[in-house]
């Protein structure tokens, strides 16, 4: 196992390019994107829709070629990170097997690597503990709230201990309460496993709350247009109070700002 | 609150078992009665409905026959669904893997789902020879394999784009991508065809018997006793297809909840 060369970047992309040739012609998805996430780091993509930012995370997963550019991943080529199992992977849809119990879910990737049942037991217990989900164990998906799943799928894509984790709006389908509370609770995983973080999302007190780097983007053609440190940090604790913190507030202006390529003026500063 | 109720529904009285075993015994008993009540007291004449008596009696003094019958005709229908069925879920799977071979089966699929049965019993009766029970087998699996085949292939493209991308980001490998995934979201819709075809064989071995070929089938017999206007003794063969076709179809739901249950435990 390699899990302690920590030298090279989580993520290193260089004039990243990606096209999709449609059925109306080409799509230039992504243009000139340069990105270097530090391994351990929290960095989050925003932009509005059609920006790449999922195309993007697609990419360092290896789930899709670059067009041009190039990719690196813990100093290697995203198809063998992917191979190596370097990194983790969630999705806006927990995407659990319906046949499968929670644990059966969680271990699926362990199965896959043909860990040894006895020791996969001991990990998914470990696992399920890390996102509470100890007493539903046993459950089917479809028993579980969304809430739930996506905590399933959060610990299944911790499973092999990945030293990256890939999160495409992971909590893009919970309702605010749930997200906020999940935010807490991805925020405190994180920092107990160390791994570096590329979390895609629409929201911009998420960004601001988990990261430790925004990436804002914007489309057509899709590219890096901002990046701004939140100064949080990663040694912070991130609850409750923190989102109440002034400086929470101006970062999320700084974003929003960011995103609308203009300042809003202070007095005309209207929630979206 | 959901995980509790899943859990009380095994333990729960028997209460519900009963109503669902008694209420149709009730019903059946009731139109058997009324069917005897029609002939006997109001006179529909035997000829266009005999009396379940009549029937009763005509079963007991043909049961040697009706077994015998129900045997061949029953065995027919059985290979026919094995083997249409396997064939079936073959070709499903090579034409979920090959969009060019799904083009090209797609409009044999349609023609074989089409084919009536009047024409095709002669021709392989002529075929295959008037003692030979292969026409039969055939035509039952011809009926057996569209259901099967056009439910497996249908099954077999259950997965989701996001599962997939899970199962490269984990690199699993095709084959156990197949057994993983692919397989287990399938298999639901392969017992279903199944389920569907286990009538079909039924009814295609028996409706083939009527065009020739050896005697001794429930079909045969059914198409001799109305000819010779027996036709209690016909309504008796009838029931045994009937019951035939329901043993057959229950053993596919068995095999169907069985299934179910090993894709839902198994994995443990």
């Amino acid at each position: 196992m390699s899990k302690h060369e920590t030298t090279a970047p989580a993520v290193r992309a260089t004039g990243i390019g990606k096209t999709f040739d449609t059925k109306a012609g080409p799509v230039q998805a992504l243009t000139d994107v340069d990105l270097e996430v530090a391994a351990g780091e929290f960095v989050s993509l925003i932009g509005p829709s059609g920006c790449g930012k999922s195309t993007l995370m697609r990419l360092v997963a290896d789930l899709d070629g670059p067009t041009t550019g190039r990719l690196e991943v813990f100093g290697k080529s995203p198809a063998q990170a992917r191979q190596d199992q370097d990194y983790g992977i969630a999705f806006q849809q927990a995407g659990l097997l319906p046949w499968r119990t929670v644990a059966d879910n969680i271990g699926l990737p362990l199965e896959l690597h043909r860990m040894d049942r006895s020791a996969r037991a001991a990990r998914v217990a470990e696992l399920a503990e890390l996102v509470g989900l100890t007493d539903f164990a046993g459950s089917y998906p479809d028993q579980l709230s969304g809430g739930m799943q996506q905590r399933v799928a959060i610990a299944r894509s911790l499973a092999e201990q990945p030293r990256l984790l890939l999160m495409d709006e992971p909590f893009g389908a919970l309702d605010e309460m749930t997200r906020e509370r999940m935010q807490t609770e991805l925020s405190r995983i994180v920092a107990e496993t160390g791994a570096a973080v590329v979390f895609v999302t629409h929201s911009i007190p998420e960004a601001v709350f988990l990261s430790d780097r925004v990436v804002v983007m914007s489309p057509r053609p899709g590219r890096i247009t901002t990046l701004i440190s939140t100064g949080i940090g990663p040694g912070v604790v991130r609850d409750e109070q923190l989102r109440e913190t002034t400086g929470f507030f101006e970062k999320v202006t700084e974003v929003r700002e960011a995103l609308h390529g203009a300042p809003v003026g202070s007095s005309a500063r209207e929630g979206r | 609150m959901s995980a509790r109720s899943v859990l009380d529904g095994g333990a729960r009285p028997g209460h519900d078992r009963l109503v669902r075993i008694v209420a149709p015994i009730v019903v059946g008993l009731a139109g058997l009665a009324l069917w005897q009540l029609l002939v006997g007291v109001v006179g529909v004449s035997a000829y266009l409905l005999p009396s379940p008596a009549e029937i009763a009696s005509e079963w007991s003094a043909n049961v040697g026959p009706i077994a015998d019958g129900t045997w061949i005709t029953g065995s027919n229908a059985v290979l026919g669904l094995v083997v249409g069925g396997a064939v079936g879920v073959l070709l499903a799977a090579l034409a979920s893997r090959l969009r060019w071979f799904d083009l090209m089966l797609a409009p044999v699929v349609a023609a074989l789902a089409v084919v009536p049965i009047v024409a095709l019993a002669p021709v392989l009766n002529s075929m295959f020879g008037a003692d030979s029970e292969f026409g039969r087998r055939a035509i039952a699996a011809i009926a057996s394999f569209v259901p099967v085949f056009v439910n497996s292939l249908r099954g077999l493209r259950q997965t989701t784009p996001l599962q997939r991308d899970l199962m490269r980001s984990y690199a699993a490998s095709g084959s156990q991508t197949f057994r993983v995934l692919t397989l287990p979201s399938a298999a639901p819709y392969v017992l279903t065809g199944f389920r569907v075809a286990s009538s079909l064989a039924v009814i295609s071995a028996l409706v083939a018997e009527y065009f020739g070929g050896p005697r001794g089938g429930l079909g045969a017999f059914i198409s001799t006793s109305a000819a010779t206007s027996a036709y209690a003794r016909a309504w008796a063969y009838v029931g045994a297809a009937i019951l035939l076709g329901l043993a057959l179809y229950l053993v596919t739901v068995a095999a169907e909840r069985l299934i179910g249950r090993l894709l839902s435990g198994g994995a443990r």
